[in-house]
Parts: structure tokens; C-alpha cells; sequence
């Protein structure tokens, strides 16, 4: 009896072939954090500091995801983060917005090497026709870990994308290039970052919070990586030296100032 | 054991941030006692030879019609094989689109440890580590990379070309196509405008201005200084400008020599993505609008005044030089 059990589920798999979304998640400290150093100006000083999903992550990639199994109900949203247990709060979130379930590995690394290499470890097994990512995050400003992944896969990889659909089992993309746009059409599976205009931030709505509370979030040991890359240390930028203010009555003495001056112009 | 710089090119011209990073190839390559290549990919309409004046000594061209369309796989693979038939040591990209696709690709291929964002050369007193850009310019992170293969992007706007007289030698590197893993179906260039991101100068509106049809004032100033325009995120929210022109923490980031901003009051965030800019002038009728604290000049005024005064004194000032 059970091989046959086993071919009706290959059938049944056949048929009915459900689409899966890989979101990466990251947390970074709040765009209006104050950014101040300690240890010695190795570590961020995380004291107060409120933590979000990184926008790039949140509005854009992870809501067009939701958008996609917005129309078509059967696709399948796993979120994906590198981090501590500190990040469950932002996980919690992105369930709450929509993803169907989590995945955390405890890991706290700032090596893009070493994240990626983790993530690519578990999309190995989870055989996903999308993985997304932002375009950055706006803590280390590293836009490494859709490429690299992309890499490890042996994936194609869209980066800076604007516009995102799916036509007849091909991806249909728009990206941001150096002063324009392009459309690009790839195969999926498929590796892309997102950035603005790929959709528009939402707010999660009661049913969604609690909701996500009972949604699964899976905690995994991390693989054992070595770091191609360290932080020795930090610098926060010299202090302007203060506005010189011209009057609005003499503009001209700002376009001499920018000339002569700061030979701006 | 070179340095090996990526140079970018759109229909055959060499991006201006491509020279940026073959001025830093050469004085990086120069800081370890070595010789800084390049390679290029596509049928190009420049004068590659050109490169030797930033430094490059030879220039591996890749010249075939064929790989103009971009596939962040196939450069990725054409670099490769270049990195070891050079043996070349570290690779420089410019931190545009383009980098930042095929680096971190690279980087997993090379075994190289990448810094993304440099701001500044490396320092090689103590092992190798690079300056870069964290916190969307609010402050520096200091980058060690522990593998003897490296990789760097280099911010546009953040390192001076230098310009001297040598000539590159330019060699055609030829290979087998990769196949492609996309399709590039449609390319819209912006034609005539400074793409933003390699602007010297940009004008900036905010929602001061009160309407798109007051973007005269920006788009006037800014053909008169040969600028790039962009504007706040509000402004793009509500669709008097593209979403390609916004600056800030989720826009586009930006280091222009001269930035001005018109009736922007100046969020935290917007600064995020101006605040690497080395000359900004703010003018806003509010004396208390937060972007006064960051800025270099400022003007205190109605906008709708002080621009047209602007423009008439630039004009003045460039009819009589």
C-alpha cells in the first residue's frame, strides 16, 4: 500500500506546485536613532535604541511578497533572520504584517559572508522559487547579502528593484540603473533586492498581531563559517563647522561665497 | 599580485565613478608596491588607452556587442577568469548598481573578503583595513579583511580623481560567452539629465515649493550649474516628483560637492542621505528648520524670491568670467 500512498503525493505535488517567497529580515536601530559609539568606539551603543525591521526589508520587499500571495493566495511566505533572540520582536512583526512563518538563526554576526552563508544554508533545503531582500541595510549600508546568496545558490541575482511581477512562470522586473531603468525577464528561482516603489509601507492590523503570535518561528543553530571580514572600529564624522547665514536681501554674497569660498560653483 | 579595477561603462562611455575608482586602484596598488589593470566589458565608444592617464597600465577589454546588456552572473564570471589568468590580488568596483550586484557574486567565488562603501585607501600599516560609510553617513566603520584575496566599492564622490599623463596599454581578453541568466528586455535612460548619483551638484526641492508647478525654480537653477535634480521624500510621496529623484535614508544616498536645498526642512532622515555631501546651502523660510544645524550657508527667506536673485547673480557671474 505505501508506495502507492507515496506516488498519489507526487501526483498531488504535481499539480499543485505551491510557490515559495524567501524574505530576509534584518534588525536595525530606528532611522531617528541617535548613532554613538562605546567600548572604546568598537561597538554601537544600543542603550535605548528602538529596533525595526530594516525598511528596505519591511516596506518593500517583505509587502510586495505579501502582495504577490495577496493575489494568489496559494504562495507561501517564510521569513528569514540572522540574529539574536533581540530580533524576535521584529520577527514577530513581520508575521504580523504577513509572513505565514519564521525562521531565526541564532547568530550574531556583522560579517556579510557569514550571513549570507547561513541564509544560503537553509535556502538550500527549502527549495524557493523567490528569495528577497532589501537593497541594503541602513546600518552597514553593505548591499552584499542578495548577491553573495545568489552566488552560493548559483542563482540569477536582480538587484535595485523598482517593479516586480510574475507572467507566465517568468519573472517580469524593473531595476534602478545609473540614471535610468531597465526591465529585466529571468527564471525563477531567483534572487532580487528591493528598494522604493516596489510597494508602500503598511501598518499590521489587529487580526495580523494576533495572529502572528501563534504563527511558527523555527530558532536554528548557526553552521560554523569563517569571517572574511571584521570591524576594527568606528568614527563618527567631524562636526560642521557651524551655518554661515547670508541675508535674504543679498544673494548675492551666497553665489560669491559658493564661488570664491567653497569654490562650489 | 595587482590591483584589478572594474570599469563601467553605459553604451560605451566610461561612467565618471569609474574613474574615481581607477585613480583608487592605481594608489592602492601603489601603497603595495604593485600595478593597477583594468577590465572592461561591452563594445565600447571611449578611447580605453585614456585609462593610463588615472593610473591603469593595461586594460583587458572584453569588446563584444553581445555583453553590453548587464547579468551580474556573467560579469561575475568574465572577472573570475580574469582574476586568475592576472593572479590579481584586489578588485575595485564603484559602489553603483553595478558594483554592488557583482561584488558580493565575486566576492564568494574569490574566497575575498569584501568591504562595500569605501570612503578613503587602505590602510596596510596593520593588515589591511578599509574606511567605509555605515549609518547612511552618520559615522565610519573601520573594516579589517582577513583574506589575502580583496574586494573594495568605492563610494562615488568620495575619493578625487587624478589625472596625470600615462597611456594604458589595452588588450583584448578573449573567452567563451557565459550563457545569460536574464534577460535585459527594455533599457530608459534619462536622456539629457546628470544621473543623480554622479552629480557634482544637486538641487533639492522640499514641499516648501507648494506645488510641481513651482519646479521651475529647481529645474532652472539647476540647468544653469549643469546639476542633477532631486527632491525630499514627501515630495516624492505625493508625486510632484519621481520616486528616482528622492534622497534620503530610503532614497537614494548621495555625496555631491555642492548640494542645495529648497524649502527642505531637513528630517533626520533626508540628512541621512545628503549628509556626505562636502559644500550644503539651505534655503527655508522657517529660521528653525533643522537642516540649518547641517549645513554649511544658508538663506532665511521666501524661496520664491531669494532663487530668482540666485539665478540672475550666477548668470551675471558667469557672463563676466
Amino acid at each position: 500500500m505505501l508506495p502507492i500512498i507515496e506516488d498519489w503525493w507526487l501526483f498531488f505535488n504535481y499539480n499543485f506546485t505551491i510557490m515559495k517567497i524567501l524574505v530576509c529580515i534584518s534588525k536595525t536601530p530606528d532611522t531617528t536613532a541617535k548613532i554613538a559609539f562605546a567600548d572604546n568606539n568598537t561597538k554601537f551603543a544600543s542603550d535605548g535604541v528602538q529596533w525595526i525591521i530594516n525598511p528596505y526589508d519591511e516596506w518593500y520587499s517583505l509587502v510586495r511578497a505579501i502582495e504577490l500571495k495577496e493575489a494568489d493566495p496559494t504562495i507561501s511566505i517564510h521569513l528569514i533572520n540572522v540574529g539574536g533572540p533581540e530580533s524576535e520582536p521584529i520577527i514577530r512583526k513581520a508575521l504580523a504584517l504577513g509572513g505565514d512563518e519564521a525562521i531565526r538563526i541564532n547568530c550574531d554576526s556583522n560579517d556579510s559572508f557569514n550571513v549570507a552563508s547561513q541564509i544560503a544554508n537553509v535556502a538550500k533545503q527549502g527549495n524557493y522559487d523567490l528569495i528577497f531582500t532589501g537593497k541594503e541595510t541602513i546600518d552597514f549600508n553593505g548591499s552584499s547579502i542578495g548577491g553573495m546568496l545568489a552566488e552560493l545558490l548559483d542563482l540569477p541575482f536582480v538587484s535595485h528593484v523598482t517593479k516586480f511581477n510574475i507572467e507566465t512562470n517568468m519573472a517580469v522586473i524593473i531595476r534602478e540603473i545609473d540614471g535610468g531603468e531597465e526591465t529585466n525577464k529571468a527564471a525563477m528561482p531567483l534572487v532580487i533586492s528591493c528598494q522604493k516603489g516596489m510597494a508602500e509601507q503598511r501598518i499590521p492590523n489587529m487580526k495580523g498581531i494576533m495572529g502572528a503570535r501563534t504563527k511558527p518561528l523555527k530558532v536554528l543553530d548557526p553552521v560554523d563559517v569563517v569571517s572574511l571580514t571584521s570591524i576594527v572600529s568606528f568614527d563618527l564624522p567631524p562636526a560642521k563647522a557651524g551655518v554661515k547665514l547670508v541675508s535674504p536681501e543679498n544673494p548675492e554674497e551666497l553665489v560669491r561665497l559658493l564661488h570664491e569660498e567653497a569654490k562650489a560653483i | 599580485m595587482s590591483v584589478l579595477v572594474f570599469i563601467d561603462q553605459a553604451e560605451g562611455h566610461i561612467k565618471k565613478s569609474s574613474f574615481e575608482a581607477a585613480s583608487y586602484g592605481a594608489k592602492t596598488a601603489e601603497l603595495s608596491g604593485t600595478f593597477a589593470e583594468a577590465i572592461v566589458i561591452g563594445q565600447m565608444k571611449d578611447d580605453l588607452s585614456e585609462l593610463g592617464k588615472y593610473g591603469i597600465k593595461k586594460v583587458h577589454a572584453i569588446s563584444n556587442e553581445a555583453l553590453n546588456n548587464f547579468d551580474s552572473k556573467v560579469y561575475t564570471t568574465l572577472i573570475q577568469q580574469l582574476v586568475e589568468s592576472t593572479n590579481a590580488n584586489t578588485v575595485i568596483f564603484s559602489n553603483n548598481t553595478s558594483g554592488k550586484s557583482i561584488a558580493p557574486r565575486l566576492s564568494i567565488r574569490m574566497k575575498a573578503g569584501l568591504v562595500s562603501g569605501a570612503v578613503a585607501l587602505p590602510d596596510i600599516t596593520s593588515g589591511f583595513i578599509i574606511k567605509k560609510s555605515v549609518f547612511s553617513g552618520k559615522a565610519f566603520a573601520n573594516i579589517k579583511i582577513h583574506t589575502e584575496k580583496k574586494i573594495i566599492t568605492l563610494n562615488p564622490n568620495a575619493f578625487n580623481i587624478i589625472k596625470g599623463n600615462g597611456v594604458a596599454e589595452i588588450v583584448e581578453f578573449t573567452t567563451t560567452l557565459p550563457a545569460y541568466s536574464i534577460e535585459v528586455t527594455e533599457t530608459n535612460k534619462i536622456v539629457g539629465d546628470v544621473p543623480l548619483s554622479e552629480a557634482d551638484i544637486v538641487i533639492s526641492g522640499g514641499r516648501g515649493l507648494k506645488g510641481p508647478e513651482n519646479w521651475g525654480l529647481v529645474t532652472d537653477l539647476a540647468k544653469l550649474l549643469g546639476a542633477a535634480t532631486a527632491c525630499s521624500r514627501p515630495v516624492a510621496d505625493i508625486h510632484w516628483r519621481p520616486h528616482h529623484e528622492h534622497v534620503g535614508q530610503t532614497g537614494l544616498a548621495i555625496a555631491p560637492n555642492l548640494y542645495i536645498a529648497i524649502g527642505i526642512s531637513g528630517a533626520i532622515q533626508h540628512l541621512a542621505g545628503v549628509n556626505r555631501s562636502k559644500t550644503i546651502v539651505v534655503i527655508n523660510k522657517d529660521p528653525e528648520a533643522p537642516f540649518f544645524k547641517a549645513a554649511d550657508y544658508g538663506i532665511v527667506g521666501d524661496a520664491f524670491e531669494v532663487v530668482p536673485k540666485i539665478i540672475e547673480s550666477i548668470k551675471k557671474m558667469k557672463s563676466l568670467s
